[in-house]
């Protein structure tokens, strides 16, 4: 349908659209005008993807001026491919309705996932492939293979940089494995061809950390002009992936690594100079050139870039104490060792990056300035040594990157070394954290590149706090609820058990053995009446393990079994895909099964159950995250320093905003149902009700806050008669879901809605 | 009788059997004794006929194995090598061995078709009755009656048999209740085994092996209640039992399973992340794995997931081929591109179902695309090759309005026919009412209809003898006309062979039975069997005729 959203047609890919839809639209259109940020909250699944690509691909295709360019970042690799079959479908319509989009859309990915090379693609591992792709591409190995036809090179690259560079892609769109096929027509790498493509191209999906992760960013996204959109999808915990960016940690396995590299570079140093003194005498005379100059960098030699950010780059020349190869080993060695010494410390230390430095001058005589040099001055040197595959040196870049950031933030960082693990003190097993605090450090420099950068997520609420620790001036800031023609959603506080015991995951609690046979009782009471998924989640690995174990002995789980089959997530991915995969089967063919699942896992970030593969969720307990690690007891403290964010307020955000992560996985679309229990008395209390977003709190009303086990099941099993009569598409129009005709009806409504607020 | 040559797996000489000397063999698929100084083999058993075997308890003078056939015939062999009886019983105990690791892989096959049989008569009863009629009277051979009258059945029989499903919690309901003297017991029923054997297959191969040769069933069962392998979660220890492989087989095949991935992308959580960031970098603590966690609870965990795997898997074994979601095969070809290809598709139409919003999506919904399951895609590809390309004529600009139009008529044609428009009429609804009307009592085509119905004189019993035997009669006559015309020697072989069974069961069945209508039932009993009759003289005569008009005409050319 075509749509006019204040005065701009937009295409829309479907007959029909929700009313929210349509209102997202209005308000992103504003935030495109305005070229500022926006920070958009809209429920899952109604279908917020579409509805973004189609409003920026119109407002590209009628101001090829103001815009133009559209990237696009996602967490996962599913939903990065779910965005380009969107944008497909986009151009599909476009071009049926006869307007043929002139635009190039392709997602970035990993080598892992684009590789096409007979022999490097069949590993697994993306780090065993960036190496081996680096040993046959990186320029000083075709520059050997030109001399000698022996050394092995990727025939793939070797096309690509002869012919690739020149050749535009066509216009259209690529997904993985298009840019794999097409790669393999034309025998051109499909990476380095991705990466090339993505400086021209007018819409890019890749994933986070191409634009967050200073070490990538840098390599990937460098040449983006101001004029593009920046969209954040599935932002809810952009924070953390900012802070991880920047983090850094030191385990004993790493220094001891470490060593062992710093004697591999002594010793090839020691052998180039008998062989080739040439090649290490130039390096240091292009050195004191300035560091920047002294390699043009090429594509294929950078594995990880500065991890500072972009203007911090260092403009200087490489201080003189660091610039001859023997020097500069000297000096790691010597920074390598004080760190040892300072692990070996058996009381845990907080520090400040300023502190750190001032000691370390001080015991060791570094200055901060050279030590701000030692990731660029160690790529290089690796680069002059030809060391093809750089994972192996990976713990001695890590302690690089550590060097150069801690010389380069003193605010908004900390550093503590922990000796032990609090659990047992008496095994040592020191780390050293070097922990960002600050997420607005890794996104600043996003929100001052790009003209429009826009954060959304199915759960964002309570809205203020996003603004606050991305410290960023939103224009428009908004959150949508679901139109729904039916109650689809019923979400329920279950506070206490039959028993009157209450039901609550607090720590003082959570071991009673009522507690845990309450839930137990809840969930098999759940499986009886509800038909195929049912999906629980738990606040923590270790309390998942123990409720099962007591379920185990209480005979909860052979009631559970009676009744559909059970899965059970656990920490290795390889098992948890299987057992979810076969959970998925359970659920299609008919018999019922129950998933046992961790909020905060990747079960809970990741995967989508939809349908009849999610009737029922639960949650039990309120997912606080872990409240005595050090590094979230100082990121609370700067918090409440820098930003006014009380301590328990952001406990709260954050356990919410995974809380309703996890229930909302059940609900996709309009024509799902599914049943939200909050099994934690805690949860009526009105600071965490009022953090729910605002799509479920509106179905959450007072009567359903404080229920018993029975009373919950009585409304379940109303409420499932209810869902399951007849729903029809006549029964949503005009409500839920609009015509043209509809939509053009309630436009003045929309408009003074919009007023109002 | 070894007509093809076989393997013979061990040899043994001097063996008795039946007071005579001679040779034991035991070869690949059969187990076979032949006299000294003949050429002739004596004894022959199959192993699939082969039930059991027994030996000679120990002690006993005489060292003998007796092997058990499964009409319960046996066959008893004595050894008696020169060198005394210590070796006899080496030899003895050789043969015994082979047999124990032969017989368990016959085992399967034992019988598979007696047992269908079986099965069939006792789940169709109507199939019962005309095997009573027609195979008990000896009116057909049994063989016969299988191949022509019972074929159906046969093969339709995978398809009619719903299995019954594996309840999830059946280790669970085995509850075990403690006997009074530190002691457990536990009640299985055949369905909590068979639940067993289907889960784990491993344990029925193991229960295959291992009984009845070397313990008895119950044995069994208690050795498995005992074993790790069923309280995995709660002894840690390797104790070494009779099913510590099982439990071997089965994690064998789960690791592989998890190497080997899983194809939905949706839900492979190992490929989610797309950096390939190295350790070190981060905040998150979770790559610190386990030594804090709970060993038996990680082990009870996985074995959760293991079993409700295994069991949804015995489930869907059978259902496999029905299940809509497996990728056709096209072409006989395999090659690793085309799975790559296919693996490409599904993983597209996976995301693209992902991301389709129906309700936002227009109404008209196209019919459901019918699968094309081509097994040479070469042909489907180039169609028929014409014979001489030079007969088919180019399409001139001329013909191309003649072609429009029949495209259009053919378009019409195929609009208005019949069965296409949605409420079509097959027959005029004057020519339906008068047909009904011929058809009730008192029409022309029901003037033979007697008021007092049979119904009423008939009473339950007889009526369903009578239907009995109109099945088997009807049967047979089916059989005989489906011999007409008999245009070749084998359907003229055919009916004769009916016609003569048509006499048989006329005189086994019919006549006694009219002879006893007469007497129990005398007012009805010409009406009772007028139509058999009716049918059966019909029969007859058709038969007669053919048979005068053949002596008449020289014998058909035999089938080419």
């Amino acid at each position: 349908m075509k749509l006019d959203i204040d005065g701009l047609p937009v295409l829309f890919p479907y007959e029909y659209i929700y009313p929210e839809q349509y209102a997202y639209m209005c308000e992103l259109k504003k935030g495109l005008d305005a070229k500022g940020h926006c920070l958009l909250e809209m429920p899952s699944g109604t279908g917020k993807t579409v509805t973004l690509l189609a409003l920026i691909v119109a407002y590209m295709v009628e101001n090829p001026l103001e815009l133009t360019k559209l990237i696009y970042c996602s967490r996962t690799i599913p939903e990065i491919e779910k965005v380009i079959e969107e944008l497909r479908k986009l151009f599909d319509y476009y071009e049926s309705v006869g307007k043929k989009l002139d635009f190039l859309g392709l997602v970035l990915s990993s080598r892992k996932n684009l590789c096409i090379h007979p022999q490097v693609s069949k590993e697994r591992e993306g780090k065993i492939v960036d190496g081996r792709c680096q040993s046959l591409t990186a320029s000083y190995v075709r520059e050997r293979a030109a001399a000698n036809r022996d050394v092995p090179v990727c025939s793939y690259y070797e096309n690509f940089d002869a012919k690739g560079r020149e050749a535009a892609l066509p216009r259209g769109v690529f997904s993985l494995d298009d840019l794999k096929e097409y790669g393999k027509r034309h025998t051109y790498c499909p990476y380095f061809y991705a990466r090339h493509a993505v400086g021209f191209a007018q819409i890019v999906v890749y994933s986070y950390h191409y634009l967050l992760d200073p070490k990538i960013a840098e390599v990937v996204s460098k040449e983006m002009a101001k004029s593009s959109a920046v969209i954040f999808d599935e932002a809810h915990n952009i924070d953390n992936v900012c802070i991880d960016s920047m983090s850094v940690k030191l385990t004993r396995k790493i220094i001891d690594k470490s060593t062992a590299n710093i004697q591999v570079l002594e010793n090839t140093i020691a052998k180039s100079k008998e062989q080739n003194a040439n090649k290490l005498k130039d390096e240091y005379y292009k050195l004191v050139q300035g560091l920047r100059d002294a390699h043009k960098a090429r594509e294929t030699d950078v594995v990880l870039s500065n991890p500072v950010l972009p203007d911090q780059i260092l403009k200087e020349v490489v201080p003189g104490n660091i610039r001859t190869a023997d020097h500069f080993v000297g000096f790691l060695r010597r920074f390598l060792e004080y760190i040892k010494t300072r692990l070996r410390s058996q009381h845990v230390v907080h520090e400040s990056p300023a502190a750190f430095l001032k000691d370390i001058a001080s015991k060791v005589c570094i200055e901060r300035k050279p030590l701000r040099f030692c990731a660029e001055r160690l790529a290089s040197l690796l680069r002059t040594l030809e060391i093809a595959d750089q994972t192996d040196f990976s713990p001695l870049i890590l302690i690089t990157h550590l060097a150069t950031l801690v010389s380069t933030y003193t605010k908004g960082f900390t550093i503590i070394i922990e000796p032990f693990e609090d659990n047992k003190p008496t095994v040592p097993n020191p780390i050293l954290h070097f922990s960002c605090l600050d997420a607005s450090i890794a996104v600043k420099p996003i929100f001052d590149r790009f003209q429009t950068v826009v954060i959304t997520s199915g759960t964002l609420s309570p809205l203020d706090m996003f603004p606050k620790i991305l410290n960023f001036q939103p224009a428009v800031c908004q959150s949508f609820t679901m139109t729904l023609a039916r109650p689809c959603l019923l979400p329920m506080i279950v506070a206490k058990g039959s028993d009157q015991v209450a039901m609550t995951s607090r720590f003082e609690s959570r071991e009673d053995v009522a507690v845990v046979r309450n839930y137990g009782q809840l969930l098999v009471e759940i499986c009886t009446v509800v038909p195929d998924g049912v999906v629980c989640f738990f606040t923590s690995y270790m309390y998942l393990e123990s409720v099962v174990a007591s379920w185990y002995d209480q005979g909860v789980i052979d009631n559970l079994q009676r009744k559909k089959l059970l899965f059970i997530e656990t920490q290795d991915a390889a098992e948890t895909s299987l057992a979810l995969f076969n959970y998925i089967k359970a659920c299609e063919s008919g018999r019922g099964a129950v998933l046992l699942s961790v909020a905060r896992g990747k079960v809970s970030e990741g995967v989508d159950f939809d349908h009849h593969l999610g009737r029922a969720v639960l949650m039990f307990g309120i997912p606080y995250v872990y409240t005595q690690s050090r590094i979230l007891r100082a990121r609370l403290d700067y918090l409440r320093d820098q930003f006014q964010i009380r301590e328990a307020d952001f406990l709260t955000f954050d356990a919410m905003r995974h809380a309703a992560q996890c229930v909302g996985r059940a609900i996709r679309g309009k024509t799902d149902y599914g049943i939200m229990v909050f099994a934690d008395k805690r949860f009526g209390r009105i600071d965490k009700r009022s953090k729910l977003p605002k799509w479920i709190q509106e179905h959450l009303s007072d009567y359903l806050c404080n229920l018993s086990t029975e009373e919950a099941i009585q409304i379940t099993k109303k409420w499932l008669r209810q869902m399951a009569q007849p729903f029809s598409r006549e029964d949503q129009l005009g409500t839920s879901l609009l015509t043209l005709e509809q939509l053009e009806a309630k436009k003045d409504l929309f408009e003074t809605m919009a007023q109002q607020k | 009788m070894t007509s093809k040559s076989e393997d013979v797996l061990l040899q043994v000489s001097q063996v008795r059997y039946k007071k005579g000397d001679g040779t034991l063999y035991l070869m690949s698929e059969r187990l076979a004794w032949i006299l000294d100084h003949k050429d002739t083999v004596c004894v022959s058993h199959r192993y699939a006929d082969i039930k059991l075997q027994k030996i000679s308890p120990e002690g006993k003078p005489k060292i003998q194995l007796q092997v058990v056939l499964h009409d319960n015939t046996t066959s008893t062999f004595q050894f008696v090598n020169r060198q005394g009886a210590q070796a006899a019983i080496k030899e003895r105990d050789k043969v015994k061995d082979l047999l124990v690791s032969l017989l368990p892989k016959f085992k399967t096959k034992v019988n598979k078709e007696l047992e269908e049989k079986n099965r069939l008569l006792s789940e169709n009863p109507s199939l019962l009755q005309l095997y009573r009629d027609l195979v008990m009277t000896e009116v057909v051979t049994s063989e016969e009656f299988w191949a022509s009258h019972a074929s159906a059945y046969l093969n339709k029989n995978s398809h009619t048999k719903q299995p019954v499903g594996v309840s999830g919690a059946f280790l669970a309901d085995i509850k075990p209740q403690t006997d009074g003297c530190n002691g457990l017991k536990y009640n299985l029923t055949t369905d909590v085994m068979e639940a067993i054997f289907r889960t784990y297959p491993a344990v029925r191969q193991k229960h295959r092996e291992a009984v009845p040769n070397k313990y008895t069933e119950a044995e069994f069962w208690t050795k498995f209640f005992q074993s790790h392998y069923f309280h995995r979660d709660r002894i840690n220890a390797g104790t070494k039992d009779l099913f510590t492989d099982c439990a071997k087989i089965d994690d064998q095949v789960l690791s592989k399973e998890m190497t080997d991935g899983v194809s939905d992308p949706l839900v492979d959580i190992s490929s989610f992340e797309d950096t390939t960031l190295a350790e070190g970098y981060g905040t998150s603590t979770e790559n610190s794995k386990g030594p804090g966690q709970n060993i038996v609870h990680q082990s009870m965990i996985k074995r959760f997931n293991q079993h409700s795997i295994m069991v949804l898997k015995a489930c869907q074994n059978s259902t496999a081929n029905t299940d809509g979601t497996t990728p056709q095969v096209n072409g006989t070809g395999d090659s690793s591109h085309r799975e790559t290809q296919m693996n490409h598709k599904s993983r597209k139409r996976r995301i693209r179902d992902k991301i389709t919003f129906e309700d936002l999506e227009s109404t008209e919904t196209a019919a459901p695309p019918v699968k094309l399951n081509l097994s040479n895609v070469e042909r489907y590809l180039q169609g028929p090759a014409s014979s001489d390309d030079a007969t088919v004529q180019p399409v001139t600009e001329s013909d191309l309005p003649l072609l429009a139009q029949a495209l259009v008529r053919l378009k019409d044609e195929v609009a208005n026919y019949p069965l296409h428009s949605p409420n079509h009429n097959l027959v005029a609804p004057t020519v339906a009412v008068n047909v009904l009307g011929e058809l009730t009592p008192g029409g022309a085509l029901m003037r033979a209809h007697h008021d007092d119905s049979f119904s009423e004189l008939v009473q339950e019993p007889l009526a369903k003898e009578v239907r009995a035997i109109y099945a088997s009669t009807c049967e047979l006559l089916r059989h005989f006309w489906a011999c007409f015309p008999p245009t070749t020697q084998e359907l003229q072989a055919k009916a004769e062979h009916a016609y003569n069974a048509l006499r048989r069961l006329h005189n086994a069945r019919i006549k006694p039975f009219e002879s006893r209508v007469m007497v129990d039932f005398s007012p009805i009993s010409q009406q009772l069997t007028a139509h058999l009759n009716l049918c059966l003289n019909t029969a007859y005569n058709k038969y007669e005729v053919w048979q005068s008009r053949r002596k008449q005409l020289p014998p058909l050319p035999g089938n080419r």
